[in-house]
């Protein structure tokens, strides 16, 4: 089976999110980048995969020479070989269609990435990687058995869960549970350095064309100060809940 | 010309969420001078629809599209924005909603927005204002193409009533058989609980409460409010409760009318990921934990005793208003 596993790079959890140019861009002024989180645990899912079941991993970006530390971490985690196609991300279809031409022509089998990256939570590249592609999907997926070309999945849904039963070539929009937190793989200084040999291989962008455009950020207006009611008062509390607030 | 709102039921009950999205198109609708209409799967009864703005409803009632399933239902969506003529389309932000958008705008070749929280600027081409970073930011984002899809937050917009029509015609899309490649082998969902995405009100642990034999604080709470129940990354990494309960920014997005924390002392992915909730409510014993800044009340003491007390509290409060 060949892996695709899609990595997006994206500002670490904790970081201040500024803006400059007047607004019009992320600030990555003393920002430490990362594989977006929903991501690694895919990455992780198709280790598991080369291990038990002798899949061939390679992963991919779309992005500027600035995201390749993020690829070589991939490389370091475990995978084959990376792939980055060299234009600035615009908007989620123009990053899905050049994930779809690298699925394409490296005819893989399955496709995982993350159900959304952390920035712009956009949401969509995974479901039209899969629609360009004619490929069967499964977002939002918490776990992935594959058997010969057929997958069973499970889906989160609104408070619950779904199992799905579906065929290859497979595209995953995952999250967490995928595996464990604590199954995560945290590259050792023997990755790290087999990363420094494995291919990372350019290619250009097939188009430039995009669906939306970025125009400006805001960030949200300052909130108001807590009021601090007293653990001996929860009447006040009820009262400011009902009459103020209005939410009970 | 219209606008087509994709309006989600649950065995055949329309979602609040779907409302929203309802409520949002009329308000694209009454800015682009049209109408609009609402594309409905296997529904019981299409009129509430009416309450909230929608003239048309394009009904479809098919056996084979009783269960959800994303790319089906994309395909019948496309067919209706066909049939209605629509250059916008409006749903919601479920798990669904965001399961067959991007399906959707590959085949209407439609720009997609999602998380969206106010009605689309259209003086200066068409751009609408998105939620980004997990609630840290807002991005204002230009819609270049003919067609448009629009992913409602929800919570944002809110419910607006409007009295139409709702004139039901029923509608059978042509559905092709590589429609149906993947099948649902079974559904685990509790029936009587309420669900995170659904709440009005979330009531949420952290490692506060020590242990998970202390959750039935959480639970009696959340029980005389009608909430969900919900907890921080730590309290499910450490298998306390489920990854289901987890919220945050790795976690479940919380857009609740009411989140009350409890020992959850506010690292940052946590507080953006439950911030689009309208109004938190933080009980910690520590004043210095960073919930309170973002808090609007707060009360420092000891889960252990104010919990128990406040859920006595809102049992006699409950019974005075019902």
């Amino acid at each position: 089976m060949k892996i695709l596993v899609c990595i997006s790079h994206v500002p670490d959890t904790t970081s201040k999110i500024n803006f400059t140019d007047n607004n019009s861009a992320f600030d990555t002024n003393g920002v430490q980048f990362v594989i977006n989180p929903n991501d690694e645990f895919g990455l992780t899912r198709a280790m598991w995969f080369k291990e038990k079941q002798g899949a061939s991993v390679d992963v991919v970006n779309v992005g500027g020479p600035e995201t390749e530390p993020t690829l070589r971490k991939a490389l370091a985690i475990g995978a084959d070989n990376a792939i980055r196609v060299n234009t600035p991300a615009l908007d989620g279809y123009q990053v899905a269609k050049e994930l779809a031409k690298v699925a394409q022509d490296g005819s893989y089998d399955l496709i995982i990435a993350g159900r959304e990256s952390i920035d712009y939570n956009g949401g969509m590249v995974p479901g039209m990687m899969a629609q360009i592609l004619k490929a069967n999907f499964v977002n939002t997926c918490v776990s992935l058995e594959v058997e010969g070309k057929q997958a069973t999945a499970i889906r989160e849904i609104d408070g619950g869960k779904e199992t799905l039963k579906t065929s290859l070539p497979l595209v995953i929009g995952g999250q967490k549970g995928l595996v464990e937190e604590s199954d995560l793989k945290i590259p050792n200084m023997r990755g790290i350095m087999m990363a420094r040999k494995k291919p990372l291989n350019v290619v250009e962008p097939s188009s430039t064309e995009s669906f939306t455009q970025t125009k400006s950020f805001e960030k949200p207006a300052p909130k108001g100060e807590v009021k601090i009611i007293e653990e001996d008062n929860l009447d006040q509390l009820i009262d400011l809940l009902h009459n103020e607030a209005k939410v009970i | 010309m219209s606008i087509l709102v994709y309006t989600e039921t649950e065995n055949g009950k329309f979602k609040k969420a779907s409302f929203e999205a309802a409520s949002y198109a009329k308000g694209v609708a009454e800015k682009m001078g049209t109408d609009v209409t609402a594309v409905a799967f296997n529904a019981e009864d299409t009129k509430a629809l009416g309450d909230y703005g929608v003239a048309k409803v394009l009904h479809i009632q098919n056996d084979k599209l009783k269960t959800f399933n994303a790319e089906a239902y994309a395909d019948a969506i496309a067919q209706a924005a066909q049939e209605a003529s629509a250059d916008v389309v409006v749903l919601g932000q479920t798990a669904n909603d965001k399961y067959l958008a991007p399906l959707l705008a590959v085949q209407l070749q439609a720009g997609y927005a999602s998380n969206v929280v106010e009605l689309p600027g259209i003086e200066n081409g068409f751009t609408v204002k998105r939620s980004v970073f997990t609630n840290k930011a807002f991005n204002h984002t230009a819609i270049t193409t003919d067609k448009k899809i629009i992913g409602v937050s929800k919570n944002a917009y809110g419910l607006k009533e409007n009295s139409a029509a709702a004139e039901e015609t029923s509608f059978s899309p042509n559905l092709k058989e590589e429609d149906f490649n993947i099948e649902v082998a079974s559904v685990d969902k509790a029936t009587d609980k309420v669900t995170i995405a659904d709440a009005e009100v979330v009531v949420s642990g952290g490692r506060g409460l020590k242990g998970p034999e202390n959750w039935n604080l959480i639970e009696d709470l959340a029980d005389v409010l009608g909430a969900a129940t919900a907890c921080s990354k730590p309290v499910s990494d450490m298998g306390w409760r489920p990854h289901s309960e987890h919220v945050g920014q790795t976690g479940k997005p919380v857009a609740s009318n009411l989140y009350i924390a409890i020992g959850i002392s506010g690292a940052i992915q946590h507080l953006a990921g439950v911030s689009a909730s309208k109004t938190k409510v933080v009980i910690n014993n520590d004043p210095e934990a960073p919930f309170f800044k973002a808090a609007d009340y707060g009360i420092v003491g000891d889960a252990f005793e104010v919990v128990p007390k406040l859920t006595e509290k809102l049992k006699e409060f409950k019974a005075n208003n019902a």
